[in-house]
């Protein structure tokens, strides 16, 4: 439980970071609150040579909300995302999943940026960001590009990020209407068995104008669910479409099994907590 | 000062003796930052040792290539069995009459095991020179499944007994097997069985887990060469029997051995066995002439250190029609790992397991046990159970339910038709043990008054009701215990670790100012001695609890002892410390009447001072006398006031206990949710209240731990799959529900303040009662057993093999 050798860098621009990875090279790893990479490098599945801190960049730690779009800079915790009362206001769902992502103590040091860009399926920001329809800026030696959430994620631990490019901030548009983060874990400070982030905004005909879900740990990508996010806008919110479109979400998970659970059992409770979630987010909508 | 103007309770409360909830005195180090644990320690070029260990679960070691490590700068050694072969100490004896392997002799029997080991000038040095040691394996097929070890198929484990007919434990009937125990009357058992009216059948697993203490096991060896002294501080639970075993071992006569225990971040009896780490921590500093400390991680603690339980225990019971129970039957399969290392008295290969009547009038009784080697780690201690004896209190309370329900009876009745009557004590059970004390009865009652049990069986009825009706997806289980414990191992004439009988000791000093020093064989992991025995000195001889220091841990200064495990602590060394107080008050009333000018038997005892007959306001109190036992000349009577006591128990202490367990199940997600618990615990003569109700948190939550989910798993190929905290269940406090706690009293009738202990009873008693709670949730739908860790997905399991999720 001790990690390799490394070099410590520190530092104070995000383009310095930038360079510094340039210059350093594949052997470079950024390191944010840690508490993804200091794991692996403490069972030496990760051996950086080199860890370029994010902590000094002050620039990386914001949360705004501006005409519309939230902003959030990716060294910002999950405490402090938890903590901001015009977050609670402009996306609620962002706080209800952060509280139930690890322990306080976790919280406290691990930061948006890492928990999206560490590309592990038990990850629960991802999932929020592909519902939230996010787009995360990417900085590289080439200059700043921004990628849809939907779109970022390739297979565990693959992601559309380039190795000499840093996640400097996610974005997303404020959020009205109805919101729901459920998540079955084991214990506090677990990953999710499975968790579903769902968005339903009710139209003023009563219907749903807006439906957006996604689900955690339940592929080897977090997983938006395209279809059964538009067959809930076509049809409504009601018994029977809920049964569709939770069936449309388990159509196309791929849970593996582990010392959580085989994967049927997956399966069932992942139309539950997705169920719930649906139902949760409607009432609220 | 106006001490003639107190009355006698207020004196008594100055004492703050037996029964006063006195806050613990460890606590301001602990909540500080300030205890002293062995990782604590620093010394002068110390130096690391750390291990390599076998990724296999089973495999021929073909050559170990270290020049890579030893070129590496702050490398100093790198130890293997070869190195350790001259000096006999590649292997070494395991506390059960077993050998084990010190470091990889040849071939490697579980994954973890220790094959070499690195010392360096710091511990970051030695993780990478782990790196760099090559070794070379050839994988041999892994033996993971006891009930597959003696097949004809199945690969011998131990080829260094292979031939050994004969075993610590008797007879050995395949290279595979360890001991067969048996105990009680197997053919009166089986002709009741056959002839029964009533018998329920069922296989019951207690599946293997372990003790996890937060402080990891570790060691600092340090060899003085020019007195030759060695001394080792280390995570022990038994300080002086690793003296012993140390001086046995190595050569070194044992004075020149000092072992002391510091603080211990808990034990739960992980930290009773001897394990390769120390020894090789001691090899490295006698070697290199410095001190070498070795301390494990989280995940070698958790896959090589002592894992607790992996029983399989089949059991029949009989009965009348009427629920009277006539006999009980158990045929334990018991997974011992790769070497067998259990921490159990000689006589006991299965601890003990025959107290698995458990708190019934069974008359008839059969037991054996089968110990079986598979490529696993070694252990099987304890875990906060006094050998085995929470495999046994298991096995009855899940037979009890399944009886039940073969009997179509309520198991709260069941259980009352059947306890041990308060007038059979002392009740001779049919396995062997002579039970001291009891009032089950009041107990039980007591604990379903306090739940008001009837109305949750109505509740629970109704619930079943609306979940048929699919009005609601939740199901309601109430989990029964009423368990009895055996502790206080033990009487020498049984009772042995290594030869070495089970008494326990304590030397007290009283000061001539009237404060005092006591020290003990014993050595606390956070139960709070240095806070109960003052108690029960204070009680004794008068002086205040918090003017007397507890000292513990320290073979140069201690009494012989023989640890803290089992609830063993209390009972014997409690008992010696009470046995030593009266020895003072001895002596001191021959000063006190020297002093008061009349015959020895003319003064009397009371609370803190001798008192003339008759004569009140003529007395001399404790502190008096002991000034002057310094400071006078007393014909007679030697100058000073001290004692020491070696108590061997005349038989073990039974504390009981009732607990009901309340739970919410979703059947839909498996997820489960404590409503209530309830635990009433008769440790007999209660100490401090305050430590028994902390005692009784720490040990129900560990129980939930082990019952919903805690457990150490390996796949097909001996690979350990819940080697972290990610994946072995610790409960946090937002997992951990309110308890209720309550008590009754019955003083074991032998022991001299009648204390029994209570450190393991809500660990033996909580798992039977929240796995109850869960498969009594399910019983409406057809479930007889399911076996533990009850975790979402079996419990999810379980209502979908029923039907449930149609
Ligand atoms: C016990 C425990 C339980 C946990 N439970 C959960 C849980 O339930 N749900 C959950 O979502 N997470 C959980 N986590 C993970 C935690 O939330 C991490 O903090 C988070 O995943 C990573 O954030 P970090 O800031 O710590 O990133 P780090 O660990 O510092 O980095 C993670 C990875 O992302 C890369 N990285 C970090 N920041 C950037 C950036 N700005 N640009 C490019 N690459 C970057 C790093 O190089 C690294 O590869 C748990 C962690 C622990 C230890």
């Amino acid at each position: 439980m001790i990690p390799g050798r490394f070099e410590y860098h520190q530092p104070e621009s995000l383009d310095a970071a930038v360079g510094l990875l340039g210059k350093l090279g594949e052997d470079a790893r950024v390191i944010a609150g840690g508490h993804s990479l200091i794991p692996m490098m403490k069972l030496r599945l990760a051996m950086p040579e080199h860890l370029v801190d994010l902590k000094a960049i002050t620039d990386l730690k914001h949360i705004t909300v501006d005409g519309g779009v939230i902003s959030i800079g990716a060294m910002t915790t999950q405490a402090e995302l938890i903590g901001s009362a015009e977050l609670a206001l402009a996306a609620p769902i962002v706080k209800e999943t952060a509280l139930q992502i690890a322990d306080p103590q976790i919280r406290y040091q691990g930061t948006i940026g890492g928990n999206v860009a560490n590309g592990d399926p038990g990850n629960d920001m991802p999932a929020l960001m592909q519902c939230l329809d996010a787009s995360f800026v990417l900085q590289g030696p080439d200059g700043q590009r921004e990628v849809s959430a939907r779109e970022f994620y390739e297979a565990a631990y693959f992601t559309a990020r380039e190795d000499l490019e840093i996640l400097s901030a996610v974005k997303f548009a404020v959020c009205s209407g109805g919101y729901a983060y459920e998540k079955q874990k084991r214990k506090i400070g677990d990953y999710a068995t499975a968790a579903a982030a769902v968005l339903l905004t009710k139209g003023g005909d009563g219907g749903c104008s807006h439906a957006a879900i996604a689900l955690t740990n339940l592929a080897d990508t977090p997983l938006y669910c395209e279809e059964a996010s538009n067959s809930l806008m076509q049809s409504g919110v009601d018994a029977a479409s809920i049964d569709g479109a939770v069936a449309s979400c388990m159509s196309i998970i791929e849970p593996v099994e582990d010392n959580r659970g085989p994967a049927e059992f997956k399966k069932h409770a992942a139309s539950m907590v997705l169920r719930r979630a649906i139902e949760l987010a409607w009432s609220r909508a | 000062m106006s001490v003639e103007a107190e009355t006698i309770e207020q004196r008594t409360a100055a004492l703050k003796g037996l029964g006063t909830s006195r806050k613990r005195v460890e606590d301001s180090r602990f909540t500080q930052g300030k205890g002293n644990y062995v990782d604590d320690l620093k010394m002068p070029n110390m130096l690391f040792g750390d291990f390599v260990r076998s990724q296999h679960a089973h495999a021929y070691v073909k050559s170990i290539d270290t020049s890579a490590a030893l070129a590496l700068p702050g490398v100093i050694a790198v130890l293997t069995a070869k190195d350790l072969e001259p000096l006999s100490l590649h292997w070494m004896p395991t506390l059960a009459g077993d050998k084990q392997m010190v470091l990889a002799d040849g071939k490697v029997l579980f994954q973890g095991q220790e094959v070499a080991f690195v010392v360096a000038e710091d511990r970051y040095i030695a993780a990478d020179a782990i790196d760099l040691v090559k070794v070379e394996y050839e994988e041999l097929p892994a033996l993971v499944d006891p009930f597959k070890a003696e097949l004809p198929d199945a690969p011998i484990l131990r080829e260094d007994i292979a031939d050994n007919l004969e075993g610590a434990h008797g007879p050995r009937r395949h290279p595979n097997h360890i001991f067969t125990w048996e105990q009680g009357d197997k053919d009166a058992t089986e002709s009741i069985l056959a002839s029964a009216p009533v018998v329920a059948e069922e296989m019951v697993y207690y599946h293997r887990t372990h003790p996890c203490p937060l402080e990891t096991c570790g060691a600092v060896a340090s060899m003085d060469k020019v007195n030759g002294k060695l001394t080792l501080w280390g995570t022990f639970q038994a300080p002086h029997v690793v003296r012993t075993v140390a001086s046995l071992l190595s050569g070194i006569a044992e004075h020149n051995i000092r072992v002391v225990s510091p603080d211990i971040g808990g034990g739960f009896g992980n930290k009773v066995g001897v394990y390769p780490g120390y020894v090789c921590a001691i090899v490295a500093s006698i070697v290199t002439g410095q001190p070498v400390k070795w301390v494990e991680d989280r995940m070698e603690n958790l896959t090589s250190t002592a894992f607790a339980r992996d029983y399989h225990m089949q059991g029949k019971i009989a009965a009348t029609a009427e629920g009277k129970i006539l006999g009980l039957w158990c045929h334990t399969t018991a997974d011992h790992g790769a070497f067998d290392a259990c921490a159990d008295p000689t006589k006991y290969p299965a601890g003990f397991m025959n107290i698995c009547t458990g708190s019934y009038d069974i008359p008839t009784a059969y037991l054996a046990v089968d110990g079986i080697y598979t490529n696993k780690a070694p252990g099987g201690v304890a875990y906060r159970c006094s050998f085995r004896v929470t495999e046994a209190a298991y096995f009855i309370e899940r037979m009890i339910e399944v009886l039940a329900i073969k009997l179509n009876m309520d198991a709260a009745e069941l259980r009352s038709i059947n306890f041990i009557r308060k007038e059979q004590f002392p009740y001779q059970s049919a396995l062997g043990w002579e039970y001291d004390s009891g009032d089950y009865h009041s107990a039980w009652n007591k604990a379903l008054e306090a739940v008001n049990y009837k109305a949750l069986r109505a509740e629970q009825a109704k619930q079943v009701e609306a979940f048929k009706a699919g009005e609601t997806r939740k199901l309601m289980g109430i989990g029964l215990c009423h368990f009895t414990e055996i502790v206080g191992a033990g009487p020498v004439k049984n009772c042995d670790i290594l030869g070495m009988g089970m008494f326990d000791s304590c030397e007290i000093r009283i000061h001539p100012t009237g404060s005092a020093i006591a020290r003990l064989g014993t050595i606390s992991q956070g139960q709070g001695h240095a806070t109960t025995f003052a108690q029960i000195l204070a009680s004794e001889i008068g002086i205040s609890a918090d003017d007397i220091t507890i000292e513990e841990g320290d073979t140069d200064t201690a009494p012989y002892g023989l640890g803290t495990y089992g609830s063993r602590s209390t009972p014997v060394a409690g008992a010696a410390t009470a046995m030593a107080g009266r020895k003072i008050r001895a002596k001191a009333q021959m000063i006190a009447a020297y002093l008061l000018e009349v015959h020895d038997n003319d003064v009397e005892w009371e609370v803190d001072r001798f008192v003339v007959k008759g004569a009140p306001e003529r007395f001399k109190t404790m502190k008096e006398v002991a000034f002057a036992s310094y400071t006078q000349a007393i014909p007679g009577v030697e100058p000073g006031l001290e004692a020491v006591s070696y108590y061997d128990p005349p038989n073990m202490t039974y504390p009981f206990g009732a607990y009901i367990c309340v739970m919410d199940i979703d059947v839909d997600t498996g997820v489960s949710d404590i409503r209530q618990f309830f635990a009433l615990d008769d440790c007999g003569t209660r100490i401090n209240p305050m430590i028994i109700e902390g005692q009784v948190h720490g040990g129900l939550t560990e129980a939930l731990a082990i019952a919903l989910g805690q457990e150490i798993a390996y796949d097909e190929l001996g690979n350990v799959k819940t080697g972290s905290l990610m994946d072995f269940f610790i409960p946090t406090s937002w997992e951990t529900p309110n308890y209720t706690t309550d008590f009754t009293e019955t003083p074991s009738p032998h022991h001299p303040i009648g204390a029994k202990g209570v450190g393991e009873s809500p660990n033996v008693g909580g798992v039977p009662a929240f796995s109850n709670a869960i498969n009594d949730a399910f019983k409406a739908f057809g479930l007889t057993h399911t076996h533990m860790p009850h975790d979402h997905w079996r419990i999810w399991k379980t209502a979908n093999k029923l039907g449930l999720h149609a």
